[in-house]
């Protein structure tokens, strides 16, 4: 089979843009192919992602059951295993999320079909199956050739693909009865947490002042508050510096933290992780200072300055004082 | 609770500058300086916090050189009991199921309430080992974990997901739960804590040992045919600001004065 099969990703009732950025890609490799566009829908009372879905694939298989109603890897699985096995696409695709991290490890394990994660690029070369990704925080690009195989798994990198315009035509619906539950392994869904209560809301500001794992010590955030002050911006951080408690998560710019459009986003020692740029890429004008020039943040900014964040902060901060 | 976490050492990337190697499949490691990767340093701590305050036992697993016994012996420093390594010869070459493979061999020969891994690895970035072998192992399993509480006879677990969202999942134990930064705050490890466990004996084991063929591990094992990496390109992206400190500053300053309206 040439067919592309997307699992659909949703929450709280809406559709997540990792399953429209997939659908782009599964159309592109499924015209490619001569082979049609599935998307896989699970969940319960699900008719208004059915309909807003319906013209942006060839056809849509809903299954439709209480323990679907909120993403549990448990019951998940047994549904995508019995849908592969009968459907046998070519590529079964999902995100590079906390859901798909969550579950192509263990469909790949349980179907056999072998999985890569975290593709930015997928190729059809010469009849073999190629991915682009990156590795080593980054900083390398890898393209990788797969073996032949009858189908494979691959999880899709966020933001890796522009949103899906829709089709002339509209989806044929294909229902499904759940399978019998008999094989799960107990895993409980109980609830979504809501953040904490936040002092101040970064994606509310015009400038933010970032810093990351180049800050070095607690001690060292006085500095960048004091520049912060001075040009009256608002200070945020990336991962390292949340993870280790340093400014609360509220503070904290990327994908599991907020995404922002500042007018001004300045990155003080942040190499820039994707998980990192994808929270602050769309950013009015970036500016990066990093000791390391190889830094992936210096891709998405606009201006840089290589070099260590304690010898550029003291001389910036003073260009603002002096008014 | 007796706990098998399984961690990697990788090399440090940060403000290095890197080289591939003349075949095109690796990085240049040689200068580099070998660290634990970031995620299996939370997974230990959090395996030794529920030790501490639960009693039982920590397990700690690795498959690499001879070098990896460094990250076992840090490990022990931190609190874990008992350290076990698989040497790679074999292994090279191989995808995550292949390192999947050979630390299932020796978890699934063990008694344990918790599988703990690192959510990813900072190098390959694969994000898949912990969760391979919590299916091969036919256990209930949680992914991204910024909490992990056992009560009796199941565990919690809260998930981080996009947009500063957590979920909260329940577990019966046995139970896999891999683990993501932030969960903790990893302990302080000093020479004289190394020292104090040099004599732990580490337990060595090969790939023959495990009962694994080279058809299933290495390259031969792997989903890949052929790996090309390549470093970015230069000059994409930012424009450097360059001069003296006084100028480069001064050019900033103006950026952001006139960018972000700042009188």
């Amino acid at each position: 089979m040439n067919d592309i099969l997307v699992v659909a990703e949703h929450r709280k009732g809406e559709l997540r843009d990792i399953t429209f950025e997939m659908l782009a890609l599964a159309k592109r490799l499924a015209r490619e192919q001569g082979g049609a566009v599935t998307t896989v829908l699970l969940g319960e009372e699900i008719l208004a992602l059915q309909e807003e879905l319906s013209s942006l694939t060839d056809k849509i298989l809903v299954v439709e059951d209480p323990l679907l109603g909120n993403y549990n890897a448990d019951p998940y699985l047994v549904v995508l295993k019995e849908l592969i096995s009968r459907d046998t696409p070519y590529i079964t695709l999902l995100g590079h999320t906390a859901m798909g991290m969550d579950l192509a490890p263990p469909l790949s394990a349980r179907t056999g079909i072998p999985l890569v994660t975290d593709c930015i690029d997928v190729m059809i070369e010469e009849s073999h199956l190629s991915v682009q990704r990156q590795v080593y925080g980054g900083k390398v690009n890898a393209h990788l050739q797969l073996k032949p195989a009858e189908q494979y798994i691959l999880t899709i990198r966020p933001g890796s693909f522009t949103y899906q315009e829709e089709w002339d035509s509209s989806a044929t619906v294909t229902k499904l009865p759940a399978p019998s539950w008999d094989a799960l392994r107990g895993r409980r869904f109980i609830g979504y947490l809501e953040p904490e209560a936040e002092d101040v809301d970064i994606s509310e500001a015009d400038i933010l002042v970032s810093i990351g794992r180049g800050i070095g010590k607690p001690e060292n955030i006085a500095v960048a508050e004091a520049f912060a002050e001075a040009i009256g911006a608002t200070l945020s951080c990336s991962r390292p510096v949340a993870d280790k408690g340093w400014l609360p998560k509220s503070r904290q710019v990327g994908t599991s933290g907020k995404t922002v459009r500042p007018k001004v986003y300045i990155a003080l020692g942040i190499s820039g992780a994707f998980q990192h740029q994808a929270g602050m890429k769309n950013s009015g004008t970036i500016i990066a200072v990093n000791k390391d020039p190889k830094a992936p943040i210096f891709k998405v900014a606009h201006y840089g300055i290589v070099a260590d964040l304690f010898q550029v902060l003291p001389v910036l901060t003073e260009k603002f004082k002096k008014q | 609770m007796n706990i098998i976490v399984c961690i990697k050492q990788v090399p440090e990337v940060t403000d290095a500058d890197l080289e591939i190697t003349s075949d095109g499949t690796d990085i240049d490691k040689e200068d580099l300086e070998m660290v634990i990767n970031e995620w299996d340093n939370y997974a230990v701590e959090e395996a030794v916090r529920i030790k501490e305050a639960q009693g039982g036992k920590v397990t700690v697993v690795t498959l690499g050189d001879e070098d990896s016994e460094d990250v076992l012996r840090r490990a022990l420093a931190m609190g874990a009991d008992a350290a076990v390594l698989i040497d790679e010869e074999g292994f090279e070459g191989s995808d995550a199921a292949g390192i999947a493979r050979g630390l299932l061999r020796v978890v699934e020969e063990m008694e344990f309430d918790l599988v703990l891994t690192g959510a990813q690895s900072s190098d390959d970035n694969w994000a898949q080992v912990g969760l391979l072998m919590a299916e091969w192992l036919g256990l209930p399993f949680a992914s991204l974990a910024v909490k992990v509480e056992p009560k009796g006879e199941t565990v919690v677990v809260h998930r981080e997901l996009e947009a500063n969202t957590l979920e909260e999942v329940e577990l019966p134990l046995p139970a896999a739960v891999t683990i993501q930064t932030g969960i903790n705050e990893p302990r302080y490890v000093s020479i004289m804590g190394i020292r104090k466990v040099r004599n732990i004996q580490i337990e060595e084991v090969s790939a023959g040992d495990l009962g694994l063929e080279a058809s299933q591990i290495g390259k031969q094992g792997s989903s890949i045919e052929k790996i090309r990496l390549s470093l970015p390109e230069e000059g994409e992206g930012a424009e450097i600001l360059t001069g003296t400190m006084e100028e480069i500053c001064e050019k900033a300053a103006q950026v952001i004065k006139e960018r972000g309206g700042v009188a």
